[in-house]
This record gives C-alpha cells, sequence and structure tokens, in this order.
C-alpha cells in the first residue's frame, strides 16, 4: 500500500488469541474478576500457557472476561470455587480444537472446605478438627452464612480470600 | 403440639410451633420448679454441663432443672477445672463427657462452639452461649416471661436497650420476637447498634425495628424495656464509656405513669437503679426464675425418660 505521501504503508500486526488444541475455557466471566478466577486455579504456574482477556464485550453481559487455559480440565470443586465470585461462568472443556463438555458454574447450597471464617471468634478458627461450611444464603451478590457462628460474609470478603 | 429438635444451638432453628411447645410446657412444670410438686421424669438421667466461662444464672438453673426433674448432673464450671489446662481439644473434651452423660449443655467463649459439639457428639446438646452468638434458652425464657407477664407474645411493642452489638441475648431474642410479630425499637449508642447480620435476618423476615440512640424517644409506646449491660471494654475511652452508660441507665422516677415492664438478662451493674426492683415495674428476678420452668421443658423434649 502507497500512502499520499508516497511512503509504504506496513499493515498493522493483529494480534490474535489462538484456539486452544486442549484445555479449557473459561467464558463469561464477571468482568475484570478473572485474575481472581486465576488465583483460585492456583496460577499462574511456569508450565501453564494461560491467556486471559478482560473487559471483552458481550451481549449477554455487557463486558466480560475470558479464561483460556492450555491443556488442563477443571476439577468439579475448582468450579464451585469459580461460582463464588463468577456465578455467570461458563466451562467449555476442549479436545483436539473441538469443545467436548460445556457446562454453567452452579453455585451450591453449601459450601465445604473452601474458605475461612473471617470472624475471629469462630470456633473453625480454634485449634479444633473442623471443616469450614457456609450455607449460601443469596446468590447474586453471594452472601454465605457461616454454619459455626452464623456470621455473614459478604462479596469483598469472599474475594479477599482468593 | 410438638417438639421437632434434636439440639438447641440458635433460635433459629427453632419453628414457632417449638417454641410455643417449650411454652406450653413450662407453664405445666412451674408447680415443680418451685418445689410444690414432685418430678422423677429425669430419674437415672445425667446432664453433662461444660462450662468454659463463668455464669453464674445459667448453670445453676440448669442444674436445678435437672435435679428438680429427678436426675442427676456432672461436668465443670470453668475452663481451668477440666482437661482444657492439658491442651485437650473442644472437641475431646467433648466425646469423652457424652460418653458418661445423656445430653450436653455446653457454654464457650467462641462462637460456633456449640454446634460444633453437635456435630461430634450422638447426645442432645444445648448451648448456654457461645461468645458473642446465641443463647436460645435465655430467648425461650425472655419468652416465657412475656408471655406469663401479658398473656401473650404477638403484638408486644419491645425496645431492647444498650449494647445490642455484644450482647448475644438480644440477638437471639429479636429474632425471635420477629416470629411472633411483635413491634421492636433498638436503643443504643451508634457504636453499639445491632449487627449488620441481625438485620439482614430481621429484613429478610420482614420485620421492621426502629433505631435510636434515645431511650425517652420509645418510654411512652413500649411493653417491655428489655435492658442489656455495656461493658466497659467495649470502649477503648474511659470518658466515653461513662458518658454512655449515663445516658442508658433506668430509675423509678423516669418509669412513673408508664404502663410497661422492666426486663434483664443479668447480672445487673448500674444500668438499672436499685429503686426498680420492688416497683411493679422490675420483673428481672422473676425472668430470672423462669429459667428454671423453661429449662426443665426442654431437657423433658430433649432426653428420652426410662419407660
Amino acid at each position: 500500500m502507497i500512502s499520499s505521501m508516497g511512503h509504504i504503508m506496513k499493515k498493522p500486526k493483529e494480534l490474535k488469541v489462538k484456539p486452544i488444541k486442549n484445555g479449557t475455557v473459561i467464558d463469561h466471566i464477571t468482568a475484570n474478576k478473572s485474575l481472581n478466577v486465576l488465583n483460585i486455579l492456583g496460577l499462574p504456574s511456569e508450565k501453564i500457557k494461560v491467556t486471559v482477556a478482560m473487559n471483552m464485550q458481550s451481549s449477554h453481559m455487557g463486558s466480560k472476561d475470558i479464561v483460556k487455559i492450555e491443556n488442563r480440565e477443571l476439577e468439579s470443586s475448582e468450579v464451585d470455587q469459580i461460582a463464588l465470585i463468577a456465578p455467570k461462568a461458563t466451562i467449555n472443556i476442549v479436545r483436539d480444537y473441538e469443545i467436548v463438555g460445556k457446562g454453567k458454574v452452579h453455585l451450591l447450597n453449601e459450601v465445604k472446605g473452601l474458605l475461612d471464617c473471617p470472624n475471629p471468634n469462630c470456633i473453625t478458627n480454634a485449634l479444633e478438627p473442623v471443616v469450614n461450611r457456609f450455607y449460601v444464603i443469596e446468590k447474586e451478590p453471594v452472601i454465605l452464612r457461616c454454619h459455626y457462628c452464623e456470621r455473614i460474609m459478604e462479596e469483598e470478603e469472599i474475594e479477599s480470600q482468593f | 403440639m410438638s417438639f421437632s429438635l434434636k439440639n438447641v444451638i440458635s433460635i433459629k432453628d427453632f419453628s414457632k410451633e417449638d417454641i410455643n411447645f417449650i411454652l406450653k410446657q413450662a407453664k405445666e412444670l412451674e408447680p415443680i420448679a418451685r418445689s410444690q410438686e414432685m418430678c422423677q421424669t429425669m430419674a437415672g438421667k445425667i446432664l453433662g454441663m461444660m462450662f468454659y466461662e463463668p455464669s453464674t444464672r445459667t448453670r445453676l438453673s440448669f442444674e436445678t432443672s435437672m435435679k428438680r426433674l429427678g436426675g442427676g448432673v456432672i461436668g465443670f464450671a470453668e475452663a481451668g477445672a477440666s482437661s482444657v489446662t492439658k491442651g485437650e481439644t473442644l472437641s475431646d473434651t467433648a466425646r469423652m463427657v457424652s460418653e458418661y452423660a445423656d445430653a450436653l449443655v455446653v457454654r464457650h467463649n467462641l462462637e460456633g462452639a456449640a454446634r460444633f459439639v453437635s456435630d461430634v457428639v450422638d447426645v442432645p446438646v444445648i448451648n448456654a452461649g457461645d461468645g458473642a452468638g446465641q443463647h436460645p434458652t435465655q430467648t425461650l425464657l425472655d419468652l416465657y416471661t412475656m408471655q406469663r407477664v401479658f398473656g401473650k407474645i404477638k403484638g408486644l411493642n419491645v425496645a431492647l436497650i444498650g449494647d445490642l452489638k455484644y450482647g448475644r441475648t438480644v440477638h437471639s431474642l429479636s429474632y425471635a420476637l420477629g416470629m411472633f410479630g411483635v413491634k421492636m425499637s433498638f436503643v443504643s449508642p451508634p457504636e453499639l447498634r445491632m449487627p449488620r447480620e441481625i438485620m439482614h435476618d430481621l429484613r429478610h423476615n420482614n420485620v421492621v425495628a426502629q433505631e435510636t440512640d434515645s431511650i425517652q424517644e420509645v418510654l411512652d409506646d413500649v411493653d417491655v424495656l428489655y435492658i442489656t449491660r455495656i461493658q466497659k471494654e467495649r470502649f477503648p475511652d474511659i470518658e466515653e464509656y461513662l458518658r454512655i452508660k449515663g445516658a442508658y441507665r433506668i430509675n423509678a422516677t423516669m418509669l412513673q405513669g408508664k404502663d410497661l415492664i422492666v426486663m434483664h438478662p443479668l447480672p445487673r451493674v448500674d444500668e438499672i437503679s436499685p429503686d426498680v426492683d420492688d416497683t411493679p415495674y422490675g420483673k428481672y428476678f422473676e425472668q430470672a426464675f423462669y429459667g428454671v420452668p423453661v429449662r426443665m421443658a426442654l431437657l423433658n423434649a430433649l432426653i428420652k425418660p426410662f419407660e
């Protein structure tokens, strides 16, 4: 291409996000929460290739984040955790470039063994053989109640644990 | 009418039917609580008392209740007298005591302790106060007191006054009063207001409660002034504590001509002047007595007697 000044114009390089061969694509993550999702999944790590897209346009959500993880299929306990901070997220399992499994994250009525109670005076923060349990009392935004001390935990406190 | 619970941990576990069942049974047990009649429903049964925190009324009224019903009591009255000083966990101590007793009564400084104990033992567990959490048997005796004095709970107008943030009795009580359609006012200094979780529950149950920092605002409208102690250790500044404490003090002069009763979970320090004690307003000692028939009703409901 030749510009009006007679210079040859370079075609701008397009950085494309390639489809992944094997792994998981987490779509419809609440905008700007993808870094929390990475934390839940124990990422980044040296060996795993991850692509993060933030504030992408979404017809359903206005804006959303997307995370692509190569060579890793998510376990259900990890999916449950994602539901706590990105309740609309969808999980696509990819094998050989094909989506072989598609599902939404589901916030169960009870969250067990994932989060610590923020109440320092809760029995779960003492040296007792006890597994943390929370009831989901509201889903959007998420509000949890500790099974033991009955204190409620709101979004901000939940996110601070990831 | 029946009782559906296996443990008594939080007033939130109770249905209105459960509460009414206990209140009705308590009324029938009053002559036994007053030593006018004898009862042996708990003969041969043992109640295990695990008190990690000091308590006078709750502990003694549980012991009285079990003994009036013909049962026995074992346990400890402070953490220092238990194996906790040797580093034993609550879980281990509870399992051990549950091997000796037919039911456990637990008071602990940590919230959720009684729920945790009920998860690890097979016998019924009664929460006798867990940190700033729940104290359901106190709530039941508070409801019973209102029922006995007014002949009803529904439709009453109750003001909860003092330390609403840390006072565990008012947390359980406000929840229960909401179930009975009681109109409530929360009177406290701004720094000691009802915690957000309690307000959340009340809103969720469509209970409207007025919040104010002035006792004068509620005096003409209420049937019950429920006073709680404001504790010095909640305030970093002693001057602030003294100022606030003075503003929430009740005396006989300010009650004159009013149509109300004064309740208090006790112990009182000086938030109710002694000149209220012998007036028709002061119901707190009667309230303390009602702890016995109410706890007797709970023990009968939880522990299966011998045939």
